[in-house]
């Protein structure tokens, strides 16, 4: 008797765990074309990338690349336009995402009270996301900000500022102005998805209570908001750090680079200069940044959201 | 104190609560005219210069160029004629050819994959996701180098299948979180019911997951086909005259000789009109697309 269960024991959990790879495999292969899909169009390109930047290499004259080793990454640490560029990044999102955010929560506050169309004013509001990004910031430097035919300039002339040149003397700010006008509903969207899943009898018996409207809405309203407005940080942060529509169409980075964002630079350091290695190794650095910034915060957001999720 | 005492005090407090709560209603109701005023107002502001793109674009090249700004004037179709003599069409079709196909490609390598993680979930679920969602943080400007030589090289340059293959790549994350989000609704009971029935793999899926996850699909597909449609930066790059998609023409206004802002107006209206259809039509499902289904 002993001497037979082991092998038959053995048998049963080799079959038993054969079963289960296959079982593994059965689950898998739904996922599976997608996956290798995803990491072939974009993992490749940036391995691609790494090794393009180690190369000094000019996309006008075939046969000239060869291997530089680091080259190209001191010559961008040494890069005063580089610098400058990433500067103009920094600033455009941290701005644009900031500025989009607080008027963002205003609005969301606004629609989420009960007034007479409602549901019309939050369609006119989400209406600027949906503009395509190149007709938007074509709008914006022809019939909104041209300092003669303008509209912005009609309406300022009262106050002594009719005839400013935006896009001319305030290059970074007027592509900034477009983006903030674009970016405001996608975070409006967001803090209202917020403040409408917020527990409405907390918030009754807190004024039942006595608690002054300031007061619900500092203690109350904006920790519960919290976790949307980082998300609507982050996601916007993602996008607006990429951005390259606006910049190409209303100042192509100029006057000089004082309106170019990274993506910007590098797009001209490649396809205007032709120079591939120097762009390759920006664009490594500009993605090791990015990842380094990005992989915590997002992780964190997701996380206090699916956690909730489980909660509930 | 007796009890007729407190019965008068009590008629006495419940007579003054009456006007108070009348007097509470009209406050909020002036409150609410007050919002609504307001309201109006910021919305208009926020959409006026799509207002003032369309309505320059019923203008005259004349009435554009004026120092004070006509708000009246007898609309005109000139622009909208001249905007589609000049070629257009072929670019609506390059942009319909690569948003359709590219939505199309996308659900069908999203919706298998979302099931994969969510119903039927694999192990490292968790990774995988994050796997998908970081593509999306990746620059696109350090992958566009290594592309253009590859498309170069694959004579693909200037051709709507690269554009395809790419906006596939750009919006498989999203649709994957998202439809992932809709298959997690579908209700538990149902589908330990439908297999405790021993009902097969693909009953099950017609009759009790499709149903929940339909309109999700449908939702996955407009959000896909918003992002498609306006998408520049590779049309720009890797398009010239055969595969360039409608923001290349735009492009093309900015920097032919001149400006001719009515007629940019209505080249920029038929460009934009599309997404912002879709855009409405899809507003209830906006929020969990632009959040990878984080938020419903």
């Amino acid at each position: 008797m002993t001497a037979i269960a082991p092998p038959v024991a053995a048998r049963r959990t080799a079959r038993a765990r054969a079963d289960r790879r296959k079982q593994g495999w059965v689950r898998r292969t739904p996922l599976l074309p997608a996956l290798v899909f995803t990491i072939i169009v974009t993992q490749l390109p940036f391995l691609l990338t790494l090794y393009y930047s180690l190369q000094s290499w000019s996309l006008v004259r075939p046969g000239s690349e060869h291997f530089v080793g680091f080259a190209n990454y001191v010559d961008v640490f040494q890069d005063s336009q580089f610098r400058t560029t990433a500067l103009n990044t920094v600033i455009m999102t941290v701005g644009v995402v900031l500025i989009a955010m607080v008027l963002g929560v205003a609005l969301a506050l606004l629609l989420d009270r009960k007034f007479l169309g409602r549901g019309v004013v939050r369609t006119l509001l989400i209406t600027p996301f949906l503009v395509m990004p190149v007709a938007g910031a074509l709008v914006w430097k022809t019939v909104m900000l041209d300092p003669t035919f303008g509209i912005v300039n009609f309406i300022l002339r009262p106050f002594g500022i009719g005839h400013f040149n935006w896009v001319g003397s305030l290059p970074l700010g007027s592509v900034m102005i477009e983006m903030i006008w674009q970016w405001t509903p996608f975070m409006m969207l967001l803090v209202l998805a917020g403040l409408q899943s917020q527990p409405t009898d907390i918030l009754e018996a807190a004024s039942t209570d006595g608690a002054r409207p300031l007061q619900i809405f500092r203690e109350l309203t904006l920790p519960h908001l919290r976790r949307y407005i980082e998300l609507g940080i982050v996601l916007g942060a993602i996008y607006v750090v990429n951005e390259f529509d606006a910049i190409y169409m209303m100042t192509q980075g100029g006057p000089g680079i004082s309106s170019a964002n990274l993506p910007f630079y590098i797009y001209q350091r490649a396809f205007l200069g032709f120079q591939v290695g120097q762009a390759a190794a920006m664009g490594v650095v500009v993605v090791v940044a990015t990842i380094i910034i990005a992989t915590f915060a997002l992780r964190l957001i997701f996380t206090s959201f699916s956690g909730t999720e489980q909660a509930a | 104190m007796t009890s007729a005492d407190i019965t008068t005090a009590a008629t006495v407090g419940s007579a003054t609560a009456a006007p108070r709560r009348v007097v509470a209603k009209r406050k909020k109701q002036r409150n609410s005219i007050t919002w609504g005023i307001v309201g109006w107002v910021v919305g208009i502001i926020f959409f006026f210069p799509v207002l003032w793109m369309v309505l320059t674009s019923f203008k005259t090249e004349a009435q554009a160029y004026t120092n004070t700004p006509h708000l009246f004037f007898t609309p005109t179709l000139s622009q909208y004629r001249t905007v589609f003599d000049s070629g257009l069409w072929p670019y609506v079709a390059n942009s319909a050819f690569a948003t359709i196909v590219s939505t199309l490609l996308v659900l069908l390598l999203a919706v298998p994959c979302a099931f994969a993680l969510s119903l039927r979930p694999v192990r490292k679920t968790r990774d995988v996701l994050f796997f998908f969602i970081s593509t999306k943080m990746l620059p696109v400007v350090a992958a566009i180098i290594p592309i253009y030589i590859a498309a170069r090289d694959l004579h693909m340059l200037d051709n709507i299948f690269t554009l395809v293959i790419l906006y596939t790549a750009m919006n498989l994350p999203i649709a994957v979180w998202m439809m992932r989000s809709f298959f997690l609704e579908v209700p538990h009971e149902l589908l330990e019911a439908a297999e405790m029935d021993g009902a097969p793999l693909r009953r099950t899926m017609r009759e009790v997951i499709l149903p929940v996850v339909a309109p999700g699909i449908a939702a996955t597909a407009l959000i896909c086909c918003i992002f498609s449609w306006n998408e520049f930066f590779f049309a720009v790059n890797l398009t010239a005259t055969q595969a360039a998609t409608v923001p290349v023409f735009l492009v093309g206004f900015i920097s032919s000789e001149g400006l001719y802002f009515a007629q940019l107006a209505a080249a920029a209206t038929v460009a934009t009109l599309p997404v912002i259809l879709a855009g409405w039509v899809a507003q209830r499902y906006l929020v969990r697309g632009l959040s990878f289904g984080a938020i419903k």
